[in-house]
């Protein structure tokens, strides 16, 4: 097992930072694996953490009595899965839940809030890349809130 | 119009009319969701229809209508002409009901197709939404019958959901034979344990050289305007992606005007077209 | 063929045009009054013809006026054109019935309103004859032709006569494409009312050469040839009207989000009249008539206007939805788009589209007022054109 920080500089989601801002992250962060079907936050929960999918399919999840679980988006490795550790109430919105075995690193929130307060720099970093991780998520599901595929609009 | 009239049954299309159909017999039926039906035709008269993926026929509904539609077959299968049809109206409806030994009509084939083998030599990538998918195969066909020619192929399809997905028993086909086939669908539960989202999430994944790429995009006008943007957003030159544009076809030779996309007649000019052509026509409003 | 030597004829010899052209098997048709108006109508003499009458076309306005002569041909262009002749309103493209067996096809066309072709057409204007050329360009001259209309079109005999007298409407100058045809036409006549009530005629085809060669003739003088230019100069000296063609096709790729469309579509009707009346609109619909047991069927095209909502329809919705949308989509195409997709420019400056607007939308006026504000020019709006 590779160690942690090393995990963290290898990963998309870091990729452009230096080494050094992301080894301050190091302390933070640790690995967990999840089996298939096991969820990795679920909704109404503290989103106490975030994770940096290393291997596997992540579903968003979220369960209506009529229609059961719905899949909101899926998460693949090298994208994270949460954001809600970045914006108050800091609380889980949808379940996320391993499609299949699942490698990840799990960044304590809290931990990762005091060192953004403390270093601006490493703030704006994180802020960048969450809001990008953020914008192509909006994007998408404003292109699938317009049902393009729907039976009035075949294409 | 009496029928005791002096014709002989099921005459050839007379030469130079193209407005006259021709008669086809719906051999077998599939169906592929819950509102799209593939079908297989044989000309009555025998003669094989030759056509290039991408291309399209007027498929008429006897005393209905018609409508166009692309070719979803084998471009290797003159013998076989199908079409996979989804019900969005009247004349679709009536094509969807069809049953083997049916007649339709069939005027084509027409228009300008993909080009897929000015991919030969280089990558080609393949993104399709819903039906979209349908105009599609052919060039997957035709890709799979000389795959050596190509580089990395990639097959990137969206679908609103799983059921919604056509040609479901033969993605896995394309897989096995060497193409990169990545599908994602709008909406799903559980049971659905492949990817979620929009079908553009899937080109970051894609393997190609947008040096020498060809894209081939089809669907909703919507999808297909953010699916070449991020082709190029790759850096696949615009000359080098083609999309397929959908307008109202009533001739399907250039002699109605319906299609009229500013200088360009769609059914005989497209319906595919390279996107340095055509992009900047498809963001003016009702153009 | 244009410069083969002119030749005048009387009365008599029109009504012996008119006898000759009957006797080869046309259908002969001709200006006629009917309705308080010059429309296409059979011609069996010259007593047919429009004697005497003038007429006075504004914007949104059509009258027939009294000439203080006994010209023939002293109308401007008729209310309704010849489009009609060549290229019916209506027409069977195919009928059918189903058995237990299959269905039989049976091509069209169906039986015309003005009779049965082959047509000679007697009168027909310079403007008229370019939108004929326009026509045969779209119609016929293409990967795939009308094979109904190239049919009625390589049988017509078109008689060609010099508009000496202009309307308020008119602008077939501006355009290039009249007053008098230099080309296209069988026969071209120039009406002269100078003393003896005579016609300058000229061949512009072996058939009529042939045609005039039955005609009692006499070789044209000198005073016939100067009052034919007369007649021309009087009609170049009175159009109502004139559009600036220049870089138009630019012009108006450029300025589709002009807010002047705004402006035109809150008078614009979305009538369809402008393009039923236009020689050279084209567009058509079809329509499937079905009997009731479904067994016979008939395929019917239709003449379609782009100003319908259904016009842009697929499935779900139209493309074009507001009006301003449908009269960008005529107005460019008709003098921008036709460019690239035909050669030419849709317009022949008839000025019926003027004449039948309810509302008198003037197509020129249209034209300079972008043309007085264009919005900035845009460097790749034309990569997009062919």
């Amino acid at each position: 097992m590779r160690p942690v920080g090393e995990l963290l500089v290898g990963h998309p989601f870091f990729a452009g930072l230096d080494e050094e801002i992301i080894r301050e992250l190091e302390g933070c962060a640790r690995n967990v694996h999840v089996h298939a079907g096991e969820h990795l936050f679920r909704e109404g929960e503290d989103a106490d953490s975030f994770f940096v999918v290393r291997k596997g399919r992540v579903a968003l999840d979220v369960h209506m009595p009529d229609r059961g679980h719905m899949v909101i988006a899926t998460v693949e490795a090298g994208d994270v899965v949460g954001w809600s550790w970045f914006v108050p109430p800091y609380r889980w919105f949808f379940d996320a839940r391993a499609v299949g075995e699942v490698s990840a690193v799990s960044v304590d929130a809290t931990c990762l809030r005091d060192k953004c307060e403390a270093d601006p720099a490493l703030g704006y970093a994180l802020m960048q890349r969450v809001a990008q991780v953020m914008y192509q998520r909006l994007q998408a599901t404003r292109v699938r809130l317009l049902d393009v595929y729907g039976a009035d609009h075949a294409g | 119009m009496p029928a005791e009239s002096g014709t002989t049954l099921l005459p050839p299309a007379p030469a130079g009319d193209p407005m006259v159909p021709r008669p086809v017999r719906v051999e077998s039926v599939r169906r592929e969701t819950r509102d799209t039906v593939t079908m297989d035709l044989r000309a009555l008269d025998g003669e094989g229809l030759v056509f290039a993926p991408g291309q399209f026929t007027m498929l008429q509904a006897f005393g209905v209508g018609e409508v166009p539609i692309s070719i979803s077959g084998d471009p290797a299968r003159p013998d076989l002409l199908t079409h996979t049809v989804r019900d969005v109206g009247g004349v679709t409806g009536s094509l969807c009901r069809v049953e083997p030994g049916d007649l339709l009509g069939v005027r084509g084939a027409f228009g300008r197709g993909w080009g897929v083998e000015d991919g030969r030599g280089g990558d080609v990538v393949v993104v399709a939404g819903g039906i979209g998918l349908a105009p599609l195969r052919p060039v997957v066909l035709a890709v799979l019958a000389e795959r050596a020619a190509y580089g990395r192929v990639s097959v990137l399809y969206g679908a609103r959901s799983p059921a919604e997905m056509l040609f479901t028993d033969e993605l896995d086909t394309w897989t096995a034979a060497g193409l990169d086939v990545h599908v994602i669908v709008d909406v799903a539960d559980r049971s659905w344990t492949g990817r979620v989202g929009v079908v553009t999430e899937l080109l970051p994944d894609a393997a190609f050289d947008p040096d020498r790429t060809l894209g081939l995009v089809c669907g909703p006008e919507l999808m297909m305007r953010y699916a070449a943007a991020a082709l190029t957003d790759r850096g696949v030159e615009p000359g080098r992606v083609r999309v397929s544009v959908e307008r109202n076809m009533r001739c399907g030779i250039g002699l109605c005007g319906h299609c009229q996309l500013r200088g360009h007649l769609v059914c005989v000019d497209g319906p595919v077209f390279e996107l340095d052509r055509i992009g900047p026509l498809l963001t003016v409003r009702e153009l | 063929m244009a410069d083969s030597r002119p030749v005048t004829l009387d009365l008599e010899g029109l009504q012996r045009l008119i006898d000759v052209l009957g006797e080869q098997g046309f259908t002969v048709l001709g200006p006629t009054v009917r309705s308080g108006a010059v429309v296409p109508g059979r011609v069996g003499s010259v007593a047919d013809l429009p004697r005497g009458w003038g007429d006075r076309q504004e914007p949104g306005s059509y009258r027939l006026r009294r000439r203080d002569d006994d010209a023939l041909f002293g109308y401007a262009a008729d209310a309704i054109g010849w489009k009609a002749v060549l290229f019916p309103a209506r027409e069977l493209m195919w009928s059918g019935s189903v058995g237990p067996d299959g269905f039989d096809v049976r091509p069209g066309p169906g039986p015309s309103t003005y009779g049965e072709p082959p047509y000679a057409v007697l009168g027909i204007r310079s403007c008229d004859l370019h939108a004929v050329a326009v026509h045969d360009r779209v119609l016929a001259e293409r990967t795939y032709a009308d094979p109904h209309y190239a049919e009625r079109r390589r049988d017509a005999f078109l008689v060609t006569v010099v508009c000496g007298d202009p309307s308020g409407t008119c602008f077939c100058v501006s355009m290039g494409t009249g007053p008098r045809a230099d080309a296209g036409y069988d026969l071209a006549l120039t009406e002269l009312l100078d003393g003896q009530h005579r016609f300058l005629a000229r061949a512009g085809s072996a058939r009529g050469e042939a045609v005039l060669a039955a005609v009692d003739t006499r070789p044209a003088e000198d005073r016939d040839e100067e009052e034919s230019e007369q007649v021309v100069a009087h009609a170049v000296a009175h159009m109502g009207r004139a559009m600036d063609t220049t870089g138009l096709r630019d012009l108006l790729y450029d300025n589709a989000e002009h807010p002047r469309w705004d402006d035109v579509a809150s008078r614009c009707l979305s009538c369809g009249n402008c393009t039923m009346v236009c020689p050279t609109c084209f567009c058509t619909s079809v329509e499937e008539h079905t009997s009731l047991s479904g067994h016979d069927t008939e395929h019917w095209r239709i003449w379609d206007s782009c100003f319908t909502t259904d016009f842009s329809y697929l499935h779900g919705g139209s493309v074009r939805t507001s009006p301003r949308s449908r009269y960008r989509q005529w107005m460019t195409h008709k003098l921008a788009a036709w460019i690239d997709q035909f050669g030419t420019s849709g317009c022949v400056g008839c000025g019926r589209c003027l004449t039948s607007c309810p509302v008198g939308i003037d197509i020129t006026e249209e034209v300079a007022a972008i043309r007085a504000a264009p919005g900035p020019r845009k460097e790749d709006a034309h990569a997009t054109g062919r």
